[in-house]
Order: structure tokens, then sequence, then C-alpha cells
């Protein structure tokens, strides 16, 4: 598999017994195997979307969540985060929705939002 | 004439990492000229994470990743930021004549940087045959539609070339709601990041369709369809490989071209295929005391490389400012 943890795109060589990594070989940090035995047990994305405001500076408000959620819950989220309107100002790096479906992740604002 | 020490023109990663640069190294008066009302550039529009995993050692969105360089561009005093300023020309004497609401400014500089990016190629830049139906975006201006304006440009679309704002433009859209039929690539391999063809394509079972040419785009008002064919290594045509995909939209990401019309305005040397400017060094223009950096330098992949560099041009112009005095 390709390691998607930064720009570098390592070819990662992974051996499991179907549901756990047994052997790792091509990463060249830490992080490969980290996303190695997470991808294999588990896969995970930080999802970066944005959301509607209403009445303020910018017409569409960028967010991400605190953290990743499961990559078979990207669509369900993206449907949580469609029935959000945003209406009052928000300060980069403020909580939008908290524990966005219950994955344990929050909705964060990655830019400020000002009244017009 | 005003003058003033060192005009930057282009207030996006390239323009803001020179302005502080420059500042640290003794510059005294910087005026950053930014055509629109916000700083920041491009990244405003790349809400995707990936950036700053070399200059700060984390993961940022593009809006993230500006934003540190806002906050201590706005506290600088010592740079003047003028939004909704448009600069329409530069002499090589480093004047500068530039439009800002409701007045035209002209101010001599003792050093000028152009950070004034890229503009992306259009479907007109390179040959696909057929008609010319509404639905035919390019990909950078469909993200800034999706990400700035909320806008959705259709429900079923092609993408043409596999940069990587094609890429993450698939994922954009996909996520979205529409179906990503295909990502049509001439060369036998994806031109952006790996990462960006795991996470981007094979994350929404988006087909990519390497050594494969857009034949036609089909339509009368609106797209309906692009017909495509394999190619071989002379990147002709294979005859029976002709597949006709239904679609209303297609986005085109087929490269940036460096947006550096007012260097060649001031009579630098350019070179005609890149668009950018001839020059020994990195930064450098053939015009002493007009740098060039970022995307109008040379076409970046990682916008971390941008700041890198464009430090190191806010730098080489408070040399050639001090070796004025």
């Amino acid at each position: 598999m390709t390691c998607i943890a930064c720009p570098q795109g390592c070819f990662l060589e992974v051996e499991t017994d179907g549901t756990s990594v047994i052997g790792l070989s091509g990463h060249k940090c830490s992080r490969g195997a980290v996303y190695a035995r997470q991808e294999i047990e588990a896969p995970v994305r930080t999802l970066t979307t944005s959301v509607l405001a209403r009445g303020m500076d910018l017409k569409m408000l960028p967010v991400r969540t605190s953290g990743p959620i499961p990559k078979g819950k990207l669509a369900e989220a993206m449907d949580a985060v469609k029935r959000i309107t945003i209406t009052s100002p928000v300060k980069a790096g403020a909580v939008v929705a908290t524990d966005l479906l219950g994955l344990g992740a929050d909705l964060i604002a990655t830019r400020s939002l000002n009244k017009l | 004439m005003k003058e003033r020490e060192l005009v930057i023109v282009g207030g996006g990663p390239a323009g803001m990492a020179a302005a502080l640069a420059a500042r640290a190294a003794g510059v005294e008066d910087v005026l950053l000229l930014e055509r629109d009302q916000y700083l920041g550039g491009i990244l405003n529009q790349c809400i995707h994470p990936g950036f700053g995993l070399h200059h700060f050692k984390e993961e940022l969105t593009g809006p993230e990743y500006a934003d540190r360089f806002i906050r201590q561009v706005k506290e600088d005093p010592g740079i003047e930021v003028s939004l909704r300023s448009f600069t329409v020309k530069l002499t090589k004497d480093k004047e500068l004549s530039y439009l800002r609401p409701g007045a035209f400014e002209e101010v001599k500089a003792g050093a000028v940087i152009l950070a004034t990016g890229c503009r992306e190629r259009t479907r007109e830049m390179i040959p696909i045959p057929g008609t010319r139906p509404a639905g035919v975006y390019p990909a950078g201006l469909a993200q800034k539609m999706v990400n700035l304006e909320g806008w959705l440009p259709g429900k079923r679309a092609v993408i043409i070339g596999s940069g990587d704002i094609g890429l993450i433009m698939a994922r954009r859209l996909a996520l979205e709601g529409i179906a990503v039929k295909a990502v049509i690539e001439i060369q036998g391999a994806s031109r952006g990041l790996v990462r960006n063809v795991v996470q981007c394509l094979e994350d929404f079972a988006i087909p990519l369709y390497l050594r494969h040419r857009v034949r036609a785009i089909r339509g009368r008002d609106r797209v309906e369809s692009v017909e495509i064919a394999r190619v071989d290594g002379d990147l002709k045509d294979i005859p029976g490989t002709d597949l006709e995909i239904a679609c209303d939209t297609v986005l085109v990401s087929v490269g940036l071209i460096p947006e550096n019309e007012l260097l060649e305005m001031a009579g630098a040397e350019m070179d005609r295929r890149s668009n950018t400017p001839i020059a020994p060094e990195i930064n450098r223009t053939s015009i002493p005391g007009i740098f060039a950096c970022g995307n109008a330098c040379k076409v970046y992949d990682l916008a971390d490389w941008v700041t890198r560099d464009s430090e190191l041009a806010g730098k080489m112009a408070a040399d050639y400012l001090g070796s004025l005095a």
C-alpha cells in the first residue's frame, strides 16, 4: 500500500494475517508504521469540507474534523455537515459541531468568519 | 510619486513569506498589494489538509496554513497591506501603478517582489475537439465555486488530467455527492502526488484511465458526454479503444502557467515556454531589484516549498536594498 501520512508517499510492503499487521517494510518514518496498522485494522480519514454561512463575510466556512473518522462514515458525516448553517461569527479553530455522529471527533472551523 | 522601500505584488503564501522575511532582514517599509479582499491567495480555496508538514511539522488545511502568516503580517507595523488592489503597470525603474477601490495609485519602489502566482491552463490551451457546451470548467475554478461559493458544478463529472488539483477535486466532488465517472490521464502515471491518487481516487473507487486521451467533448447546450480512447507510446489513438462516458460536467486540470504580465511589461527576459523569468538564480529576474517568487517563479507542488524559497526572496530583496544604501 502507499502511505498517505505525508506527501512523500512511501510504498509500504505489509504482511497481514487478515485482521492485523504482522510484517512491514518500506516506511521511511514511524508515521508509516502507524498508518499501515491503522489502515489494515480500521482505516480512518480526516474530513475537510465547507459549511453554509448566512449573513456573514464568507458564503462558506471551511471546516475539518478534529481527528480522523472511520473511512466508511465519510458520506454519513457529509450528510450531517450539510444540515448545518452558520449565522454567527466563528473564530478559526472553534468547534462548529461537537462529537459529529458520535464518532468522537468535533467539527472545527479552519478559518474565521465575521459579520459582514 | 510616493516612494516605498519594498513593494510586493500578491498576498498569497509567496508574498506573505517574502514580506516577513524581508522585514526580518531589516527592510523597514513593505507595501503588500493583494487584488482579492483577503490575504491568503489560493490557500483560501484549498480547504483540504496536507499543508505545513515541512514548515510547521504538523498537518494543516490551506486556510489554517495561510492564517499563520496572515496573523504575523497583520501584527507587523512595517508591513502595509493594501487589499482589493490590482497592479496594472510595472516599469523597469520599479514604478508601479495599481487600482484600489476609489483610487489610482502610483509608487516608486526601491525593490519589487512579484508573487503573482499562476493561472490555470484552460481547455483552449490543449487540443480537445468537439462542441462548446456549458459545463466545462478549469478544476481550480470549480474548486473555488464549491469551496468558497457553495455552488456544485453538476451531477456527473469527468476530470481531464490527473494533476493534484484534478485529484483533489475528484474527492471533493465525490464527497458532495457528485458521481465522478473518470479521471483521464494521457501519460502512463498520474501527475499528482501518489498519496492523492490513494486518498482521492482509490478511497472513492474513482477510475483513473491512464494512457487515455479525450477525443471530444459532446453536447449541445450542456455537456452530454466525453469520448476517450487509449493511446500508444507516441500518444496516437489505438483503433477500437473508443469509449463514451456520459456526464454533464468536465473539469480540466492540465497544469498551471505563471502569471507574469507585469514582469513582461517591465521588459524582463522571459522563457516563452514556461512563462517564467530567465535568470541565473531562483527568485531573480533579468532586472536588478525586481524579484519573482513562488509560483510566479516556477510551479511548485507544495506550498511549504513556496514558503521556504519565498523567504529567500525576501532576504535577497533586503540584501539588494542594503547594497544601495
